[in-house]
């Protein structure tokens, strides 16, 4: 470098070193920003993590009201993997990626389970989640992901239409395993006016998570 | 100098980037489903396009041509990830809602258009003036869009305004019992609406030139497009 310089320098003052002229407003422009951004970043890790928590505790309240349990669900959670089944029959859950699943407890004991649920709507995937208490009766479902049609298939969603309240406190021992079907098919559950193929979808899902939470009952709960 | 001060001005309506010169469509056609979404992705691509057309302009005199490209994207990119950040510690649910359009911001045409053309040759009082005029022309369609089809697609108006601004939280109106047109929802939808509103621009534009023939051809020897041959 320093044998260079004096050469370069012959040529005019300006040019003596033009490659670091050049790079050096994109190094500190680079440089300046990396800094300012992993502070910025450590400033709201905290808050932005406490938000996410407490969007996904919301979520977890819909299929499962708090008064049913008194642990934190986030902690208390395991990893579904489709790749890798832990239960019996866990392709009723028709999960396509591993998803996380939630035990509530009641003074200690399992109280109920929250299962994520994934199923094929008109659209494209529809991810859901469900609550289920140790009766086997469900506690809510939501749909938490989809891509339905807007002002049809959509009512799956609760901003759209109360239909997935249907589900309510419904069970394999208050409806019969053949009612679990949209009207047009025999069943008890309204299908919507120009949409069927999605609450067909759900329902049928929906009764799925039922017979798998039967089959491993005593897995989920640990009894 | 004087063409680009000129052509700053025309941001708002003449070259409204979302209407006239079609820049960023992804993020307004995609995020447009809302009033809500709308307004806030609209709002960040403002203040994103306000910072690097001043940060630009300022780095004007320093940057070699090879250089101007990456140092615009790193400027872009870092103020897209400025309001990442603030977001999802500060609006979560929005954040989530707007997703991966959200850091596109960094790849928003509109803005590299804006740092080439005018911030990197301008001061910086006329970059951020063009910044403000561009921006807003964009954040107008962008919210007119959200609102029309949020009206359509939903019957309603400014739902879940709240996630955007706190004391908004009663504005949600329910205009229709029932949705008046579902397409405005979808994709297709966002397409047909923003070729009506272009559509209904250009015949404002001519009914304008109609009444008032002279004033607004621009001046000759102004062209920006050089047409070839025409040297």
């Amino acid at each position: 470098m320093s044998e260079i310089e004096p050469q370069a320098q012959d040529t005019g003052k300006r040019e003596a070193s033009p490659l670091l002229r050049h790079i050096l407003p994109l190094v500190a422009v680079a440089l300046l920003a990396a800094v300012l951004l992993s502070l910025l970043q450590s400033a709201t890790a905290e808050r932005a993590t406490a938000a996410r928590r407490a969007a996904e505790r919301a979520a977890l309240e819909a299929v499962l009201p708090p008064t049913q349990h008194d642990n934190d669900l986030l902690t208390d959670s395991f990893v579904l993997d489709p790749a890798a089944p832990q239960f019996t029959q866990q392709e009723l859950l028709g999960l396509s990626a591993p998803r996380t699943a939630y035990l509530a407890r009641s003074n200690g004991t399992p109280s109920a389970v929250i299962l994520p649920l994934e199923t094929r709507g008109y659209r494209g995937p529809i991810l859901l989640l469900i609550g289920i208490d140790r009766e086997g009766a469900i506690t809510g479902v939501r749909a938490v992901e989809h891509n339905e049609t807007p002002g049809l298939g959509d009512k799956i969603d609760l901003d759209e239409s109360r239909w997935i309240l249907g589900f309510d406190r419904r069970s394999l021992d208050n409806t019969d395993p053949v009612l679990w079907r949209v009207k047009k098919d025999g069943g008890e559950f309204d299908q919507f006016v120009g949409a069927t193929q999605t609450p067909r979808a759900v329902v049928g899902v929906v009764r799925q998570a039922l017979d798998f939470f039967e089959l491993n009952r005593a897995a989920l709960l640990g009894d | 100098m004087s063409t680009e001060q000129r052509h700053d001005t025309r941001g708002l309506w003449h070259d409204n980037p979302a209407l006239v010169q079609l820049l960023g469509l992804s993020p307004l056609l995609a995020m447009s489903d809302a009033t809500v979404t709308a307004l806030a992705l609209g709002l960040c691509t403002l203040l994103v396009l306000m910072c690097s057309n001043l940060c630009t302009s300022l780095l004007r005199n320093r940057l070699s041509p090879a250089l101007r490209l990456p140092v615009f994207a790193l400027l872009i990119a870092s103020f897209t990830t400025v309001l990442e950040l603030t977001m999802s510690a500060y609006a979560y649910p929005l954040s989530q809602r707007l997703g991966i359009f959200l850091p596109l911001i960094a790849a928003n045409s509109l803005l590299f258009a804006r740092a080439e053309r005018c911030a990197s040759k301008a001061s910086p009082s006329i970059a951020v003036k063009d910044a403000v005029l561009m921006g807003l022309g964009f954040l107008f369609v962008f919210i007119a869009l959200g609102m029309t089809r949020e009206l359509l697609g939903t019957g309603q108006l400014f739902a879940d305004l709240e996630q955007l601004l706190p004391f908004a939280a009663n504005w949600k109106l329910s205009v229709f019992g029932d949705a008046p047109l579902p397409l405005a929802l979808l994709p297709p939808g966002a397409l047909l609406l923003l070729g009506g509103f272009a559509a209904f621009k250009n015949v404002l534009d001519q009914r304008r030139a109609r009444t008032l023939p002279e004033p607004e051809l621009p001046p000759p020897g102004s062209k920006r497009v050089r047409v070839t041959g025409q040297l």
